[in-house]
């Protein structure tokens, strides 16, 4: 995203409100971004201006005891992050930090509370937790037709008129700018621990993984990473549990006992673990390198299937490895004009159905493929009556999930 | 009182004919038409209103379903989806003037997938059924709405169910991989499936908790997961209503989350220790079931640290589970506390609205304040864990003037609730019951855009209309735009 135009600074919502009335009133599409590291996301957006909406900051409410954070859209995430932090909270979804993917410096590049939400993209815990729409309790937004409104609430259950939360989050900035967001927050667990087996080819990996998930020892995160994408080429097969100290003792003991087989296994430390799932949630084993990179979710059974057939299609991969028990592939490929979409695609419509999103592309391959999974007519036609009643002039991030949005 | 929408005449006129191309389209046994069978349907759970369907319609197969929607939008009349028809808020009351489309033949539980943790049922599946098809192999669905016995996955969907477990587990949204749907133009649509998070907009988060106003729901595909290890219940009795509510607080805030964790008030106590003795403190002025689980050693420390917290906030009564036939039953008085409330009046209004925990105490002291203005009694049970309160109202039928007031000092209770920072309804939906009060939560603005979203899905709005909204706005007089150029209080800010 590079707009032409100018950059807007609106510092709350009536400002906000008249950027983008004059936006309509001229039929002028504007981009929205935050601190920017997501803006490599999606398909390049074709606008005349930039709304920029870090000035709309600040934390409006936290309330440790009620498990809720209100803050304003542009708020850092690390801001809120580190304030959860000092009350044993955490945003349970493990919200991705989109630095490393776009070659940005962490220490520099904090996206915000908005830009979250907009992208709507969970980390390993997601399998358990839930992902970033479950934990967006309501928000307040200004609309495509520069109407400011609000949907939701601050209280975890609620059937109080259309779940809007749901729909604003990962809808990219195409339907709404956020303003405030609330969201649920979970108390971090008191301690976790990793299992890794070793050696174990994606197969066999995911066999035990599935195994792993089934079982009731509440692993909260199951990856697998490779031998040709592991630094030291050893594959590991991880399994996260969190809770209290002596549960998280015995549930390792009980998973080796169920899980591991004949797989020889080692366990990482409370800060290892941490780190080990840090890297995994912002895609590092995988991104780290020249190359397209693509996300895929199917069932999670399907993963090694849908790897085996992009090799037999030729795609030529560079790295790939599973989170979510083998349902999320993160995957980088050598560089093509078409992103080799449509042999991953097919694999992916073989194997039982799921979507593949490029996740890393030059400006021009973003344009030319697509980048979110294609849609059959009805739903397509559906999802841009869902636009239109938001935004009939398309002026927000147009043609950033799709070239008609 | 309610009103609902003006019936169509026209429909009227046209009832034999739309009963006959019914008949084209499902087998005879799928149309019932004769009065008597009608009264059946003449009203869900919400049994304050009642009235006849034009027609009942229960389809088998999703082709059926299409061309049941498609006849209607043809002939310009109304549907109204229906599950197992306990809405508690009327959002399956039938419409005079429409087709009440009940879903109860799909009731099929088409796949279990071990491996994927994941079911895939019709929507008149129950939500116990799920749970029976999987629990032989220790798996079960989490959310677990009283109901669950009788209401429909389907109508989980339509509602976004809830129940005691999903202050830990979630409700049925969080619960949902993936829908099979048939839109108002008789299309189908599949969004989700077994695999995790939408592509593009999220729209079977929109469907749940839609109330039927969006799409027929003809697949359900739910995530099953494994039993705890482990369960265990402690029942803590405080002198106060707000040393209960303080100690919720305080559970949470420890960073524990309980499978379950709820609360009754003094009267809801007595009438359930009245109607099936399940050893409540009579003495109590508010009871806390709080359910622990996970492995043995895990729920033995937060047992200790639960029941450590109860005696910090004043506990007087405190008793855990050494077995899971008492666990069990420490939860009959709770699961019977409706039934309860009714033998102790001869009619109740349930409500359902939700509060930031933290304002407890002070809304039960506002409730009581309300009972004293409105002359009548009311017994709370409610899911302390999540703020979703279920005031029951006792009031006499028989006597004149009675719902008036009951559905007065309910609508009350929503305001204080709103007024607190909290909504109009936890797991009940607004179906037509607060459909009036939608006001007090949203602005117009706010309602305006959520109808836009209705537009876009049922552009014709002959899906389940007079539910849900207070005022309906024909789709095209929703579209218009009005953007003033010139118009504007910030000058300073730069144009394009």
């Amino acid at each position: 995203m590079d707009p032409a135009g100018q950059t807007l600074h609106p510092a709350d919502e009536a400002q906000l409100a008249e950027a983008v009335a004059a936006a309509v009133a001229s039929e002028t599409p504007v981009a929205v971004a935050g601190g920017g590291t997501r803006s490599g996301l999606g398909r390049p957006v074709e606008a005349g201006a930039l709304i920029d909406t870090r000035g709309m900051s600040g934390v409006l409410f936290y309330e440790p005891g009620e498990l809720v954070l209100s803050a304003r859209a542009g708020t850092p995430l690390a801001e809120i992050v580190a304030m959860l932090d000092a009350e044993g909270q955490e945003l349970a979804c493990e919200p991705m930090d989109f630095a490393a993917l776009s070659g940005l410096d962490p220490a520099e590049a904090s996206g915000t509370l908005g830009g979250m939400v907009a992208a709507g993209v969970a980390g390993p815990r997601r399998i358990r937790a839930g992902a970033v729409r479950d934990h967006v309790l309501g928000f307040r937004c200004v609309t495509g037709r520069a109407e400011p409104i609000k949907s939701g609430g601050r209280v975890m259950k609620n059937v109080t008129g259309y779940d809007l939360s749901k729909l604003v989050t990962a809808s990219h900035g195409t339907l709404c700018v956020l303003t405030e967001v609330t969201v649920k927050v979970l108390p971090k667990p008191e301690t976790q621990a990793t299992l890794v087996l070793h050696g174990l080819d994606d197969a066999a990996a995911v066999a035990a993984l599935t195994r792993a998930s089934g079982t009731p020892h509440e692993g909260s995160s199951f990856a697998h990473v490779p031998e040709g994408t592991s630094p030291d080429g050893i594959a590991r097969t991880a399994i996260r549990l969190e809770g209290p100290e002596v549960s998280v003792s015995a549930r390792v003991a009980d998973m080796i006992r169920d899980v591991a087989g004949s797989a020889e296994t080692s366990t990482l430390d409370a800060g290892a673990s941490a780190t080990f799932w840090n890297d995994l949630r912002d895609g590092l084993p995988v991104v780290a390198g020249e190359g397209q990179v693509w996300r895929i979710s199917v069932a999670p059974t399907a993963g090694p299937v849908v790897m085996t057939a992009i090799r037999a299609a030729g795609v030529p991969v560079l790295a790939h490895a599973y989170d979510w028990a083998g349902g999320l592939i993160w995957l980088r490929v050598e560089a093509a004009g078409d992103a080799h979409a449509d042999a991953i695609r097919a694999a992916v419509a073989a194997a039982g159905g799921g979507h593949a999103t490029l996740f890393r592309a030059d400006d021009d391959v973003r344009r030319a493929v697509p980048v979110f999974q294609p849609q059959p007519s009805a739903l397509a036609a559906l999802t841009a009556r869902v636009k239109h009643a938001f935004d009939p002039v398309r002026v927000l991030n147009r043609g950033r999930m799709r070239e008609d949005l | 009182m309610l009103t609902m929408p003006k019936p169509d005449e026209h429909a009227f006129a046209r009832r034999e004919e739309l009963v006959a191309r019914l008949r084209e389209i499902l087998p005879a046994a799928s149309v019932i038409d004769s009065e008597t069978e009608r009264r059946a349907y003449d009203c869900d759970a919400f049994t304050m209103y009642r009235q006849l369907p034009l027609v009942v319609a229960l389809p088998e197969t999703v082709p059926q379903v299409a061309a049941v929607l498609k006849l209607a939008r043809e002939m310009d009349v109304k549907v109204v989806p229906r599950g197992a028809g306990t809405s508690l808020s009327g959002g399956s009351m039938p419409l005079e003037d429409g087709i009440l489309l009940s879903m109860m033949k799909f009731n099929r539980v088409l796949e279990i997938d071990w491996e994927n943790r994941c079911a895939v049922v019709q929507p008149g599946v129950t939500n116990l059924g799920i749970t029976k098809a999987v629990e032989h192999r220790g798996f079960y669905y989490a959310p677990d709405p009283s109901s669950q016995i009788a209401c429909s996955i389907g109508g989980n969907v339509a509602e976004n169910s809830g129940g005691v477990h999903c202050l830990k587990y979630g409700l049925t949204t969080n619960n949902l991989l993936g829908i099979e749907m048939v839109t108002m133009e008789g299309e189908v649509i599949r969004l989700g499936g077994k695999h995790l998070d939408p592509d593009g907009y999220d729209l079977m988060g929109v469907m749940t908790g839609s109330e039927g106003l969006l799409g027929v729901v003809t697949e359900v595909t739910v995530r099953i997961l494994q039993k705890p290890q482990t369960a265990r219940g402690l029942l803590i009795g405080f002198p106060s209503v707000a040393a209960g509510a303080d100690t919720v607080g305080a559970i949470i805030g420890a960073g524990i989350i309980p499978g379950g964790l709820e609360m009754m008030d003094r009267p809801a106590i007595l009438a359930a220790e009245d109607f099936c003795a399940p050893g409540y403190p009579r003495d109590a002025e508010s009871l806390l079931i709080c359910e622990l689980d996970g492995t043995p050693s895990e729920v033995d420390a937060l047992v200790d640290r639960v029941s450590a917290i109860a005696r910090d906030n004043g506990a007087t009564f405190l008793k855990v589970s050494e077995t899971e036939e008492e666990r069990l039953g420490f939860w009959a008085g709770r699961k019977n506390a409706f039934p309860a409330v009714g033998a102790i009046g001869p009619d109740y209004l349930c409500m359902d609205g939700t509060i930031p925990r933290g304002r407890l105490a002070e809304v039960l002291t506002g409730m009581q304040s309300l009972a004293e203005k409105h002359g009548l009694r009311v017994a709370n049970v409610f899911h302390a864990g999540d703020g979703n309160l279920h005031p029951l109202i006792l009031y006499d039928a028989n006597k004149p003037g009675d719902i008036e007031k009951a559905e007065e000092f309910g609508g009350d209770i929503l305001k204080l609730c709103v007024e607190v920072g909290g909504v109009l309804t936890g797991e009940h939906g607004v179906g037509v019951e607060k459909r009036d009060l939608m006001g007090t939560m949203f602005d117009e603005t706010d309602l305006k855009q959520q109808q836009r979203l209705k537009c876009a899905f049922d552009p014709t709005q002959r899906l389940n209309p007079g539910k849900v909204f207070p005022t309906l706005h024909r789709c095209a007089e929703l579209g218009h735009m009005h953007v003033h150029r010139g118009q504007v209080p910030f000058p300073h800010l730069p144009r394009f």
